[in-house]
């Protein structure tokens, strides 16, 4: 199922599932994520899995390049399907004006009206691809084909902690205040990444369906005094 | 033993607490991080008979001014630094590499670093800290790690968890290596540079700016050309990756990266080099040689034999 195996610097494995960004691709590599992590394989000290390749580091001091890829391309994944939770996460988003820095730019580009783009985008079954870039992101897709626009020509240098972003077919949560450039429709009182769980830190996880529904202004407040 | 207590009179650029690095959270968004520069982290350790993985203070050119409130202590510095020690009131010219006790109302002032941008100081015995996902080291932006995750501060007070005076009068002789060519090897999108630019990449100087901290080293020189896209699809990182923005300017991602990045990668610095590379103050320029990846495996297990002899000299 890895297309292509080579290394990433001397410490690194660079595992390539192909061009394509899709639900089946990604899904192959959450599968190898998760079996490798299992195995628990002496000397490998992170797995790094994003929409179409996995990335595998090891400690240069017990193993190399060689002798890690021969025990990747040894494992066996089945074709089987992915076993998700069934459950959907549910994020409560408020998106009233103050909360929507790009609700305007986003409607007069896409020409929709405010009430289009939310009702195109809430209440839909995203996918989760990866989490990272910082502690918890989650990158989920797919959006709606006719809410798909780049990213901001300047990024912002401070996106708020959660807030809620939207940028080609993907949409995400900034966990932290950031700098970033995706198109900012709302914003989730809720915690996204808990530092002092050490067990679960992320509410959401590489394979989940994650969905957002809207709260109003007096809700947002109560939630975010949790 | 609780009662040897250091308190912090000022807290120096970017103080923070460090260790080995933190492995396995990669996938959620957590990125190594680490002492910077491993070597120098690992003498300093033994330099007080610390065992390997205990949390130093890591400083970044001006380091913190340090007062023994309580109690004693006994400490080692190492980098290329400059620092003073005020004892019994008597002010002395300290030296890294060599341990020093010190006791109630004595300070440390760690002034600057000379010409590098790290150094380490460890106590023996080491800090009592608590650990967050798996290590002490202190991840700023996503506040992980020693000390609530945040740089150490003014008035901030540390307890030593036991002190030891046994491990007094231990010095190394070490000079740090002032080289400034970094070998690397090919990053996974190569291609999709011009040769012409790849030719002035590997052999052309590049500037060390300003714009440089524990999560990258931006670089300046030659502009690096791109003939494919500017842009690919986010993926993960590791230290070491230089990735070309649409700019030109290359960065390197240092022990503090976001861990999933969308910019071509060009190349990855060799493990070897590493901590050579993040001494390299802004202002000096570097050069990149490129080699192979056998080679690069060999230059890392010279480089950890060294470190071993060093080690094993204390």
């Amino acid at each position: 199922m890895i297309k292509n195996i080579s290394n990433l610097g001397d410490a690194a494995l660079y595992c390539d599932f192909g061009n394509e960004v899709n639900k089946t691709t990604n899904i192959k590599v959450i599968k190898y994520f998760k079996k490798i992590k299992e195995l628990k394989i002496k000397g490998i000290n992170n797995l790094t899995p994003s929409y179409n390749k996995l990335i595998i580091s090891f400690d240069l001091n017990l193993i190399n390049f060689s002798e890690v890829k021969k025990k990747i391309e040894d494992i066996n994944i089945s074709e089987n399907n992915l076993k998700q939770d069934q459950k959907i996460i549910e994020i409560p988003t408020c998106c009233d004006d103050e909360f929507a820095l790009d609700i305007e730019r986003l409607s007069s580009k896409l020409k929709l009206t405010k009430k289009e783009i939310l009702e195109k985008y809430l209440n839909k079954e995203y996918f989760c691809y990866m989490t990272g870039f910082i502690a918890g992101m989650p990158f989920l897709g797919d959006i709606d084909k006719h809410i798909r626009l780049e990213r901001l020509e300047t990024p912002r240098i401070k996106v708020p902690k959660g807030a809620v972003g939207i940028t080609e077919q993907f949409t995400n949560i900034y966990t932290f205040e950031s700098p970033g450039g995706w198109n900012i429709l709302g914003k989730t009182p809720i915690k996204i990444f808990n530092e002092s769980n050490e067990k679960q830190p992320t509410l959401i996880n590489p394979g989940d369906k994650v969905l957002f529904y809207e709260i109003n202004k007096k809700e947002f407040i109560k939630l975010n005094e949790k | 033993m609780k009662n040897n207590k250091i308190i912090v009179l000022r807290d120096g650029i970017n103080s923070t607490f460090q260790d080995l690095g933190r492995n396995n959270f990669y996938h959620i968004g957590l990125p190594f991080s680490g002492a910077m520069d491993k070597r120098n982290y690992l003498i300093a350790n033994k330099l007080v008979g610390n065992k390997y993985n205990e949390a130093v203070i890591e400083f970044a050119y001006q380091g913190p001014l340090i007062k023994i409130e309580d109690g004693n202590i006994n400490f080692a510095i190492s980098g290329d630094i400059k620092f003073n020690i005020k004892k019994n009131g008597k002010l002395i010219n300290g030296n890294c590499y060599k341990n020093y006790n010190l006791s109630k109302n004595d300070e440390v002032d760690i002034i600057s670093t000379n010409n590098s941008v790290y150094g380490y100081f460890a106590v023996s015995g080491g800090f009592d800290l608590k650990q967050n996902f798996g290590s002490f080291s202190t991840h700023v932006r996503s506040k992980v790690g020693a000390n609530n995750g945040i740089k150490i501060q003014k008035d901030d007070k540390f307890f030593i968890k036991d002190f030891r005076d046994k491990h007094a009068n231990k010095s190394l002789k070490y000079m740090n290596s002032k080289i400034e060519y970094i070998r690397i090897l090919k990053g996974t999108n190569f291609d999709y540079f011009f040769e012409q630019s790849i030719k002035e990449f590997t052999s052309k100087e590049f500037l060390v700016t300003k714009l440089s901290d524990r999560m990258g080293m931006r670089l300046q020189g030659p502009k690096i050309k791109n003939l494919k896209e500017t842009n690919i699809r986010s993926e993960g990182l590791i230290k070491g990756v230089i990735q070309v923005p649409a700019d030109g300017n290359p960065i390197i991602m240092l022990s503090d990266h976001g861990t999933i990045g969308g910019y071509p990668k060009i190349g990855v610095v060799i493990s070897a080099d590493y901590d050579r590379l993040v001494q390299t103050p802004p202002g000096k320029k570097i050069k990149f040689e490129l080699i192979e990846l056998k080679e690069a495996e060999k230059l890392y297990k010279l480089y950890q034999m060294e470190t071993e002899n060093l080690l094993s000299q204390i």
